[in-house]
């Protein structure tokens, strides 16, 4: 009658700091606190960008070197025509491309990634930044948003993630 | 005893395999009451709000609503909405307001 998975874990490693890199943390993250299981959410390098105040509103998708990304995303026909890079390095492509796929998840109710990780937060789940990016980087506590329990090591993380399913984007 | 009664109110209910009640509308309040207890929890007036907000939309949507359609729809936080059912409260309250498994990623 139950599915409660009481001693299921999961943890996820952030290493991305790009706007599409952000998500899939979120949304399995979300949909594993509906789910009833435990997570954890560990960021490391620029994955450091989706918690610290100054960036987390500011993330970017850019265009170059991005393969995936094709001229239909601009409207242009042609499925499988790729955004040359010299195209993707015109000024303003990173900000149009930002702009864009912002507006294509606010269209399917997906919320911005500082709401998402406040959602996150007040449904349990634990948020930690990496030691050594945090150092490499000067950060400190006051650099990041609300809901950030602490800066661990790479050892600590292996401690807090005993008996977790380790997922790294 | 509590079990013996929730066995009486709960005859004859069809369920799937997830245990969802496969027919709404033969939802009563004592099956709610029945089926909370089995999850472990005792209603309160705030679960009650939650679970009439969940059968209000299912009601016009034809579908359990997802953790972010019921805090944005119904005022309730996601603090509260998980504190009041934990473990996973867009499921466990589609289920205990006799819908079906909420589907959708947000």
């Amino acid at each position: 009658m139950t599915d409660n998975n009481n001693n299921r874990k999961m943890a996820f490693i952030c290493s991305k700091g790009n706007l599409d890199m952000a998500y899939p943390a979120l949304i399995m993250g979300w949909a594993a606190l509906g789910n009833g299981i435990d997570v954890t959410l560990f960021f490391t390098f620029w994955g450091l960008d989706l918690i610290r105040e100054s960036r987390v509103d500011h993330l970017e998708i850019p265009p170059v070197a991005n393969t995936s990304m094709k001229m239909t995303m601009m409207g242009i026909p042609g499925d499988n025509l790729g955004i040359p890079n010299f195209m993707g390095a015109l000024p303003g492509m990173t900000a149009f491309a930002t702009t864009l796929m912002k507006k294509k998840m606010d269209d399917l109710e997906v919320p911005p990634v500082r709401e998402y990780m406040q959602m996150l937060v007040d449904a349990g789940a634990n948020l930690y930044g990496c030691k050594m990016s945090v150092d490499m980087m000067n950060l400190t506590m006051d650099d990041f948003i609300p809901g950030v329990k602490d800066i661990v090591t790479a050892s600590e993380f292996m401690d807090l993630t005993e008996d977790a399913q380790v997922i790294f984007i | 005893m509590i079990e013996q009664v929730t066995l009486n109110v709960l005859e004859g209910i069809d369920f799937d395999d997830e245990g969802y009640m496969t027919d709404p509308n033969a939802w009563t309040v004592e099956i709610a009451e029945a089926l909370a207890a089995h999850e472990g929890i005792s209603l309160t007036e705030s679960h009650w709000n939650v679970i009439e907000f969940c059968r209000q939309r299912a009601t016009e949507s034809g579908s359990a609503p997802t953790l972010r359609q019921i805090t944005k729809g119904s005022g309730v936080s996601t603090k509260e909405l998980f504190a009041l059912f934990p473990k996973g409260p867009a499921k466990k309250v589609a289920k205990i307001s006799g819908l079906g498994k909420p589907e959708g990623c947000v």
